[in-house]
């Protein structure tokens, strides 16, 4: 399927909001699942974590942050233009059950990509905590749309200028406090966010799924890249995942595949750049000043 | 023996040569991605065509697995007549320009061949893809006229040559046919594992386009089982073919295989096939090039990803646990490597790769002997205890074979598998449920395009003999004659 843009916008520095046409996807999305998007004709598959979607506008929301080449080229694309591939749902969708008081973390793309669940959780019959991790108050995006599903939203931020300082530990025994007992938490975010998130619930023993963003390829459980190590067996997370159990998913081995590629991906991002800004961003200016 | 026209004696067509095809050389051709074979002339064709000795018993027909009409093709391309050729060969093989390049035909027609031992079998790939390159490039490919329309619905599930058949099959008794493929090509192993320098891309395109103008329905990225159910393409389709291939990569399960710059070949072939990542940056997928890459395993799958590597710049080297006589690639694969430099370390398997900092910096192998034969036949390999080595590497390709990808299957659990996974059928390539019929590598396990493209036509006749309540094809071997 191509997909067409419908909204292609910065919500804040550097985390866009794109809308795509795609009716077949909206029509079978389940909290949790993910697309795969080729942005043209030379360009890689990315996998997006699927934020939101109207079945009855044919519609597909995901929130994405320019990383790289890809994302780069995302950026640069307006309503009306078309994505050369949209495809998906992939992964299994999340596990929706009544667990009582669910902790729902999201962090970068997270802040969107948690809504989904949010409103799956409390249909479920759960009591929903939103959590916003964030480095700075500026970025926090999505909050009124997440308000609206959640019971409680805590924001925390790295640099404390917003809610709660630090990170998810830090801010854990706080919302313990505040909600008694939580029954299960859920994150979304970067690796990092997880990671620790996942560190911070183990000392409460509160189980803990995390949404795995490994690199992907096919996204059909062919290629192998996304393996990751859970509980001592080789999982692929787009097939297998992307939700795993955080306590048990090996991090270190996570991180060090993460950076496969870097080399070739930041040779990538400045050979487009280049390519399409001129050398000395010429062209970007010139852009910007008929603008 | 039947005369020709010719009316060369046998011994007369015994004494000419075996035709040579013109091939890169493997200096210049270790170092660019274009096809290494340059297919026979005209000239040449004829002349390998004089070699047929017109066997009454037809042996190379037996060997092949559709049963193509090889010396009445043959007699043809002999008379020139190479359009015709290719369209006799079409009546049993719709990919002729595939198979002539990419068929195992030591093991099949050409092994079987009268001649083979005394004097090198009847070159019928090449034959096979001389006329279909011939009839391609002449622009002599007619589309044939639309049948009458029988008003049935057939899903495909995958465009892997095995799909590819059953569409052209369908297409041309008048039913309506649309191939789900998952990704954002069509030609399932075709378009993403076998290399541009054995199989151009090209060449599988013009196949592609070939069922598309006579009306086949392609959906890319479409995921059977996710985008669209089981269930729905049941209600919606009149009957169902599954080939969705082996596509599932086994890993060796041992220490270090998480480390980057451990691949799947088909993660690496992947990248550099359907993702074009021998062409990167111009294409956004990277494919790194390594300094010494070692490909474990010993098909035509990692002597793909072994020239692949070469041509990328790499040393490379083979590791592969039984004998040069034991690779399961086809010889003219091996033969390629070995002139395009690649190193066979044989009789050696890995037990741990080693790595610094989460990247791969060698490999720890140990020596094998060749014991008993196993339940293949094939003299088991043994560690020779205490014979451990290492090698220097910075990438390492896993090689040792697929499995079945659960991703469909597991989607409806009243399909019935064997104990791989894989699905069952019964000689009509049927499945336990109605309208679903399955084929090519998901059920046999990883084999070969033109035993998928057989299972593909035998079941487009059962499936036809359903959609018109015709009896059932009888079980019948050679299901393409
Ligand atoms: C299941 C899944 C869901 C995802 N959902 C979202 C989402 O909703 N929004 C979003 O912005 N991103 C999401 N990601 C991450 C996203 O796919 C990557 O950011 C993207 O591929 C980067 O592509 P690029 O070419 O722009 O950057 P690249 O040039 O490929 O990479 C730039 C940098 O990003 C890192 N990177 C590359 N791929 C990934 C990855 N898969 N995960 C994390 N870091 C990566 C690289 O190591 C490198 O440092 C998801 C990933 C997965 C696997
Ligand atoms: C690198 C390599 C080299 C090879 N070399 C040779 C050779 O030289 N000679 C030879 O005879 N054989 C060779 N083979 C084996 C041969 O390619 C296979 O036996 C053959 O392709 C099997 O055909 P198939 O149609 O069953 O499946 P495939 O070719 O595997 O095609 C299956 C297709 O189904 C799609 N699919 C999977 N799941 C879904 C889904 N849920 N929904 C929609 N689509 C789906 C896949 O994306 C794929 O495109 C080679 C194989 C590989 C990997
Ligand atoms: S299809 Fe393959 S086995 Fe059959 S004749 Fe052609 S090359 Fe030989
Ligand atoms: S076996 Fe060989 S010589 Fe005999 S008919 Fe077949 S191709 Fe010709
Ligand atoms: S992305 Fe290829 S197997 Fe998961």
């Amino acid at each position: 399927m191509k997909g067409e843009i419908i909204i292609n916008e910065e919500v804040v520095p550097n985390v866009h909001r794109l809308v795509l046409s795609a009716p077949v996807i909206a029509k079978r999305a389940k909290p949790g699942q993910f697309v795969i998007v080729i942005p043209d004709e030379v360009g890689e598959r990315i996998p997006f974590t699927l934020s939101d979607w109207s079945s009855e506008n044919g519609t597909i929301t995901i929130f994405y942050q320019e990383a790289g080449v890809s994302t780069m080229k995302l950026t640069r694309m307006e309503p009306g233009d078309i994505v050369h591939t949209v495809v998906g749902p992939l992964g299994r969708p999340s596990k929706i059950e009544n667990f009582g008081t669910v902790l729902l973390g999201g962090g970068c793309y997270g802040l969107g990509a948690i809504y989904p669940l949010a409103k799956a959780f409390k249909k479920a019959g759960n009591r929903v905590i939103g959590l916003f991790e964030a480095r700075t108050a500026y970025i926090v995006y999505n909050e009124e749309k997440l308000r609206e599903e959640v019971d409680e939203l805590y924001i925390v931020t790295a640099d404390g200028s917003r809610g709660l300082k630090g990170h998810v530990p830090e801010a854990l025994p706080y919302i313990l406090e505040k909600e008694g007992k939580i029954d299960y938490a859920h994150f979304i975010g970067c690796t990092y966010m997880m990671m620790v998130s996942s560190r911070g619930t183990k000392e409460h023993n509160i189980p803990t799924i995390v949404a795995m963003n490994s690199l992907m390829l096919d996204g059909t459980g062919m290629c192998g890249i996304c393996r990751v190590e859970v509980d001592g067996n080789t999982k692929f997370a787009c097939v297998d995942g992307p939700d795993f159990d955080g306590h048990k998913v090996n991090w270190d081995m996570v991180f060090a595949r993460k950076h496969a590629y870097v080399a070739e991906e930041n040779m990538a991002y400045q050979f487009y750049k280049t390519r399409t800004d001129g050398a000395s961003g010429e062209c970007a200016k010139k852009q910007r000043e008929v603008a | 023996m039947s005369e020709r026209k010719e009316g060369l004696t046998p011994k007369e067509r015994m004494a000419i040569p075996r035709a040579k095809m013109p091939e890169q050389n493997p200096s210049a051709r270790a170092a660019n991605f274009e096809e290494v074979p340059l297919g026979l002339t005209p000239e040449q064709a004829m002349q390998e065509a004089k070699r047929c000795l017109d066997c009454r018993k037809r042996p190379c027909v037996s060997g092949c697995p559709v049963g193509v009409q090889i010396p009445e093709f043959i007699k043809l391309v002999g008379e020139g007549k190479f359009g015709e050729a290719a369209k006799l060969i079409k009546q049993t093989n719709v990919l002729p320009a595939v198979t002539g390049r990419v068929c195992p035909q030591e093991n099949q027609c050409e092994g079987d061949c009268t001649l083979f031992k005394r004097y090198g079998g009847v070159s019928i790939g090449a034959l096979e893809r001389f006329v279909a390159d011939y009839e391609r490039t002449n622009n002599l490919v007619e589309i044939p006229p639309k049948p009458k329309s029988t008003g049935k619905k057939v899903a495909i599930i995958g465009s892997g040559p095995s799909g590819l058949t059953v569409a052209g099959d369908l297409i041309l008794l008048g039913h309506e046919v649309t191939v789900l493929e998952a990704l954002h090509e069509a030609g399932g192993v075709l378009v993403y594992g076998i290399p541009e320098f054995r199989l151009p891309k090209a060449i599988v395109a013009a196949e592609v386009d070939y069922l598309v103008k006579q009306g086949v329905n392609f959906e890319l990225n479409v995921v059977a089982g996710m985008t669209v159910t089981m269930d729905e393409l049941v209600e919606e389709y009149d009957a169902i073919y599954i080939g969705v291939g082996a596509g599932l990569p086994w890993f060796m399960r041992i220490e270090g295989e998480e480390l980057n710059g451990v691949f799947s070949a088909n993660e690496y072939l992947t990248r550099s096939n359907l993702m074009k990542g021998y062409l990167f940056p111009d294409y956004d997928s990277p494919l790194p090039p390594g300094k010494h890459v070692c490909v474990v395993g010993g098909g035509n799958v990692a002597m793909d990803a072994a020239r692949t590597a070469k041509r990328l710049g790499a040393k490379v080297t083979i590791v592969y646990r039984r004998a040069r006589e034991q690779l399961p690639a086809r010889g003219e694969e091996v033969h390629h490597a070995e002139e395009e430099d690649i190193i066979f370390n044989l009789l050696s398997n890995p037990v741990k790769i080693l790595g610094k900092d989460g990247v791969v910096t060698g490999m720890e192998c140990i020596r094998m002997e060749l014991g008993e034969p196993d339940d293949s036949g094939r003299r088991r390999p043994i560690p020779i205890e205490g014979s451990n080595f290492e090698m220097e590497c910075d990438q390492v390709i896993i090689s040792i074979g697929a499995g079945a990808n659960p991703l469909l299957t597991k989607t409806m659990p009243e399909l019935e598998l064997n104990k791989w996974g894989y699905i069952v059928v019964n000689e009509n390539n049927r499945t336990n449920i109605e309208k679903i019929w399955a084929g090519g590598d998901i059920v046999t396990g990883s084999a070969t395009v033109i035993e998928a493209m057989g299972a593909g036509r035998i079941a487009a006749k059962s499936i036809h003999a359903y959609l018109m309540d015709l009896p059932q094809p009888s079980a019948d071997k050679e299901g393409a004659v």
